[in-house]
């Protein structure tokens, strides 16, 4: 089935009405929808326009406050993941829902048979995991384990999933995010032949040329509202980011200027911690510039992030920060020193969710003598201290006292920044800064570390988003096994290239795509 | 007889298998809390309670087989409040499992009181009684070992059968391990977590009862205060001993069983010259050794100990 | 399948009526529980809980044996508060508690000569330091080897009291024992006075009551507090900002441990004025209850453990006269240990149906 007559297939969803409030929050604000059979539609909206939870309230993981649901006419029973799989509904969430230790065929089969039954049928099961693989071109071995497997082989596994069960709608959230381009291009061409095949499917997606390159038609939700639903064809770049930001937004712009002295330089550095490893990594920060870090996710950022917070101590290889060897660093000295450091997970690392906003912010310098006198802390400056930053950095919370678990994403991030930003850093690590925010706090983070680099400091920026990477970065490399490429200045850099280094071509055991 | 004599004696193994039955049941009950990403300390309390009312059963005059049922059904009403507890209200497991265990074991003992307010010796009932297979147990020490046992022994090395066959053949099972393993999986395809960590924690309770009720219905006749004796605790270092899986686990509690009829054979031999309670802590210190020599590569539930709360990540 | 019908919402204000009538609430619900059982004795409830209160603290006597009791449980509520606020499962109360009486007895019944003021808190130094060690193996093994702590400490619980017992059978028996195993008695020194003329209530309820109010300011105000907390919230955050998660548990660990140790020289020197099997009635295990009903806070162990107590002190005054079971204290307990923390949990987040 072609993109022309997709027009008039039968209608296989439609979304009615549908309305979603969390507390004061409305996350989807009477949202309707429409999916043909054979078509692809683009959701797209920033991040918090309620494009996941729409989703989930379709997927039932929520319940919708106002709306209603129809697969092929009949309506879907709310909050129940297993009539909408029943109904033909597949999912494949953002962050896989895969079990690590399980195989390929047990994360495939759980739930497709009745739970009460004796004995699994697997050899049959795996006989048509097989079958769809080999005929969908998603090849994977159904006895792998999923800890073995590449992020491009989950996904696969979990398009398998939805497959199995006969879907007839497939959602996808975000599912390039953890791909690399080529990898994300031949996606779209599945998604494609799925399509002729009569498959539809619902593509979530924050990137406009995704959606461009992968849709039939568009639909903008921005602030839980559907702005706009057009077919692609005739759509352009400019007018979507408009529909979908609400506003024009500038790029953040760069102002060139001559790089510094090297600050903080790596040299032979090999680290290893479970399957995660660094080898031979040697890389240069200077001064007022970025340096960004490319690469497909579990190719050894996190440990290198880790390994500039202080947290890792290199097996083989030296640091040396401001002309000074490093023998065993902790977080505590590069805080001394100067480093700021930005976590990939502003949850699990960056703040203590029980904690009140006063305690988060010196967790860092409790124990100097602005804060503390001989083991004792001085909550009069610590709340001060907060406010200084509730102030300065815009943080929306109800006070210093608040835990700090009720404050959205935007404004976490915004703490993270006051505390890690308020001693003039000469170096800013900054890993996943912006991953979950909306629009508006992802331009301020942007816009700090700019700041940061107009001052001087030197910035390490790790992203999995090649647009962030590419409008802020002064430098480029890419990681890939635990090895890093050659430096390469931002102008001397393209998608195409990027995207093949990110699969592991020029590396030393390279060659081989990562997702193969 | 000297102490490497002592180890060819067909009685000893006799006792070793004894000792591991109960340790065997509770264990595999516990393993499938586990599976599912629920930690049960409630374990020593809910093997007192299955003691008690096993034994309460019988001695009302219900059969044999009627006390093992009600051994599992109060097991498996206390693992039903833990579960509820710790799986929709997410409560800390620790706390939980230990409230659980006072309470389980308190209300035995209120209970017993209630019964037999001035009883100074235990009541007595009439327990299993050994059951000789037929040919088998004619071998010589081997049979005499293993199949000279009372029922409630070869339905303990059936349940590990069932239990192995239950976690890695059928479809329920899977969806046990998935959950322990990563919940958000098991919800995505459209199986609700909180039900099957719910039922799981119930049926593994149930074993659980059922081991306590070993204590009162084969290896003694009668019902008396800290019989458990920290069994329970012994039992949850088993499933890490076992690497949460049922086979090993069962190789863990012969073991054990081994050592423990061991150490009471060794005791009678050097009573004289080491004190007693050497031999009686070394069941304690061996299980922590264990967990010790275990910890390394323990391949511990992804999700034990999670909560997991619908629609957070 | 039936989907899970309930859902926990975070609260973002908590109203002093949730805060303050919630565990309330709890209590009464473990009270009703424990009427029900009361009825099957067929007591009248109210007539019991009567007679409870009254054996409680009805009389000076009834009140005086009631902080008595609460004495060794104050120290071990506090142990079990200053590990569980670090997240450390320290169930081995009664190993530690039984840790610190050997420090005394080993030290205190003539071992050292020392006058009172040099003696007492030497003693209570040692009996910290050997409920101290006792909880570091643990922490050691749970640090070093990932080893649950919750399991290690429940049984080496058992093997500290059979080591006791291998003690007072041996190098600590009582040779004027008459065969008993039990230790000899410390001398006069190392004992600490009697806090009314006459009665059992003895020095160490205020040493307890000091203990509070040391670790109340240690919570609040200290580094080492602030550290505890934010280990015990989320240890992966506090290593990432610096704070040594290991030394800090290992601190933890010396604290917990020390707290219960005192418990065990407090009750020696106090009460007991030797050592035997029959020290502690599980006063580690209730220790963990008396934490749990104070949701941690350091003053709030106090007013938990002279509860716990006066409904022990309650039930054994109660059960001579109307017959019921005194076991019906330690449902109670338990089960008030259940409500609370239910109750806990339900003021922090909201109960949806949907």
């Amino acid at each position: 089935m072609s993109r022309e007559n997709a027009g008039e297939a039968e209608i296989v969803l439609r979304l009615a009405g549908i309305t979603k409030r969390f507390g004061p929050l409305v996350a989807n604000d009477n949202v309707s929808l429409t999916l043909r059979r054979g078509e692809i539609v683009g959701l797209l909206g920033e991040n918090g326009a309620g494009k996941t939870t729409l989703m989930n309230i379709l997927f039932g993981h929520y319940v919708a406050d106002e709306g209603s649901i129809e697969v092929d006419g009949t309506p879907l029973p709310a909050g129940s993941p297993g009539a909408a799989l029943a109904a033909g509904i597949g999912m494949v969430h953002q962050h896989f829902t895969l079990a690590d230790n399980l195989t390929v065929l047990d994360n495939i089969i759980l739930g497709t048979e009745p739970l009460l039954r004796l004995s699994s049928r697997r050899n049959a099961a795996k006989a048509r995991v097989r079958e769809l693989a080999e005929a969908f071109g998603l090849a994977v071995d159904p006895d792998a384990t999923v800890s073995a497997l590449s992020v491009g082989e989950r996904q696969r596994v979990e398009i398998l999933k939805a497959l199995y069960r006969e879907a007839r709608v497939l959602i996808l959230d975000e599912p390039t995010a953890v791909l690399t381009p080529q990898e994300s291009t031949s996606l779209f061409e599945t998604l494609k032949k799925f399509a002729d095949r009569g498959l539809s499917i619902i593509f979530i997606s924050h990137k406009l040329g995704e959606v461009l390159a992968a849709c039939h038609r568009v639909a903008v939700l921005r602030g839980g509202k559907l702005v706009a639903e057009r077919p692609v064809a005739g759509a352009t770049r400019a007018d979507l980011a408009e529909l979908m930001v609400g506003r024009t937004i500038a790029p953040p712009k760069a102002e060139p200027q001559p790089a510094g002295p090297a600050i903080l330089e790596l040299s032979g550095i090999a680290a290893r911690r479970g399957a995660q490893k660094l080898e031979s990594l040697s890389l240069a920060l200077h001064g007022g510039e970025v340096l960004g870090i490319a690469g497909v996710s579990g190719n050894g950022q996190s440990l290198l992030a880790d390994l500039i917070s202080g947290l890792v101590t290199p097996a083989t290889g030296t640091m040396t920060l401001k002309g000074k060897v490093l023998a065993s660093p902790s977080p505590r000295q590069m805080v001394a020193q100067g480093v700021a450091r930005i976590p990939e997970d502003r949850h699990a690392e960056g703040l203590v969710g029980d904690m009140s906003v006063s305690e988060n912010v010196v967790s860092e310098a409790y124990l100097t003598p602005a804060f503390s006198h001989h083991g004792f802390i001085d909550w009069k400056k610590a709340r001060e201290f907060a406010l200084k930053i509730i102030k300065d950095y815009d943080v929306k919370c109800p006070g210093p006292e608040a835990r700090v678990r009720l404050l959205s994403g935007g404004n976490m991030q915004k703490l993270i920044l006051g505390r890690v930003m308020a001693n003039d850093p000469v170096i800013v690590l900054a890993n996943q800064p912006t991953r979950g925010l909306d629009v508006g706090a992802v331009t301020y983070v942007h816009e700090q570390l700019l700041a940061a680099r107009k001052r001087g400091a030197a910035v390490l920026l790790i992203s999995e988003d090649l647009d962030e990477l590419l409008s802020l970065s002064d430098k480029v490399a890419v990681i890939y096994r635990g090895q890093l490429s050659p430096v390469i200045r931002r102008a001397d850099v393209t998608i195409a290239d990027l995207g093949l280094r990110m699969a592991g071509q020029g590396f030393e055991h390279g060659g081989e795509s990562h997702a193969a | 007889m000297d102490a490497v004599e002592i180890l060819f004696t067909a009685s000893l193994w006799a006792a070793a298998i004894r000792i591991a039955s109960p340790l065997i049941f509770a264990t595999l009950g516990e393993l499938i809390c586990e599976r599912a990403g629920v930690l049960n300390l409630g374990i020593e309390g809910i093997m007192t309670v299955g003691a008690f009312s096993g034994w309460l059963t019988v001695y009302m005059g219900g059969s044999l087989w009627l006390g093992i049922l009600a051994a599992a059904v109060a097991g498996s009403a206390f693992g039903l409040l833990h579960a509820l507890l710790v799986v929709p209200l997410g409560l800390s497991q620790h706390v939980t499992g230990i409230g659980i265990t006072l309470l389980a074991s308190s209300l035995s003992y209120y209970v017993y009181r209630l019964v037999f307010p001035e009883v100074t010796s235990p009541p007595k009932i009439e327990p299993f009684q050994p059951w000789n297979v037929p040919v088998l147990s004619d071998i010589p020490v081997i049979g005499e070992a293993l199949f000279r046992q009372t029922p409630l022994t070869y339905l303990a090395f059936a349940a590990v059968l069932l239990v192995s066959w239950f976690l890695y053949r059928t479809p329920m099972g899977l969806a046990v391990r998935t959950v322990g393993e990563n919940p958000s999986a098991v919800e995505a395809q459209g199986i609700d977590v909180t039900w099957v960590r719910i039922a799981a924690v119930m049926a593994g309770s149930a074993l659980m009862g059922i081991g306590g009720s070993f204590l009162t219905l084969s290896a003694f006749n009668s019902f008396f205060f800290d019989m458990v004796n920290g069994r329970g605790w012994i039992c949850i270092a088993l499933v890490v001993f076992g690497s949460w899986r049922p086979g090993k686990a069962l190789l863990g509690a012969l073991l054990f069983g081994l050592f423990d009829a061991y150490q009471l054979r060794l005791q009678q031999l050097a009573g004289g010259y080491v004190p007693y309670q050497v031999f009686l802590m070394l069941p304690f210190v061996l299980s922590i050794i264990a967990l010790i020599v275990m910890s390394r590569r323990a391949a511990y539930p992804r999700a034990l100990m999670v909560p997991y709360r619908k629609g957070e990540r | 399948m039936v989907g899970n019908p309930m859902r926990l919402e975070p609260r973002e204000q908590r109203s002093l009526a949730v805060i303050l009538g919630y565990p309330l609430v709890a209590l009464a619900v473990a009270a009703a529980f424990c009427a029900i059982l009361v009825m099957f004795s067929g007591a009248n409830p109210l007539s019991v809980f009567g007679l409870m209160v009254k054996g409680a603290l009805g009389t000076q006597f009834a009140f005086l044996e009631t902080l008595t009791r609460a004495t060794p449980l104050i120290f071990t509520g506090l142990a079990a508060a200053v590990a569980f606020r670090a997240k450390l499962w320290n169930i081995g109360g009664e190993a530690q508690l039984y840790a610190g009486a050997v420090m005394t007895v080993v030290f205190g019944t003539g071992l050292l000569p020392l006058p009172w003021p040099v003696l007492i808190p030497v003693l209570m130094v040692a009996a910290m330091l050997g409920g101290a060690i006792m909880l570091s193996i643990p922490t050691f093994l749970k640090t070093r080897f990932g080893v649950d702590e919750v399991v290690t400490t429940l049984l080496i619980n058992f093997i500290a009291i059979l080591f006791v017992s291998m003690l007072l059978e041996g190098v600590l028996k009582d040779p004027m024992g008459l065969g008993w195993p039990q230790s000899k008695k410390v001398i006069a020194d190392a004992q600490l006075g009697k806090l009314v003329q006459g009665k059992r209530l003895h020095f160490g309820f205020v040493i307890a009551l000091l203990a509070a109010l040391a670790i109340w300011v240690i919570d609040r105000r200290s580094a080492l507090g602030y550290e505890m907390r934010a280990v015990g919230h989320n240890p992966k955050a506090a290593a990432f900002a610096g704070i040594p998660v290991n030394r800090v548990l290992a601190k933890t660990a010396l604290l917990s441990g020390g707290l219960a140790g005192l418990a065990g020289y407090s009750e020696v020197a106090g009460l007991k004025g030797n050592l035997t099997l029959d020290l502690s009635p599980g006063f580690g295990y209730t220790g963990i209850v008396v934490a749990m009903l104070a949701m941690l806070h350091p003053l709030g162990v106090v007013a938990a453990a002279i509860f716990v107590a006066a409904v022990f002190v309650g039930a054994d005054a109660m059960s001579r006269t109307a017959g019921v079971p005194s076991y019906i204290a330690h449902v109670m307990v338990a089960a008030s240990l259940l409500c609370m923390v239910t109750a806990v949990m339900l003021t922090r987040y909201r109960l949806r149906w949907r």
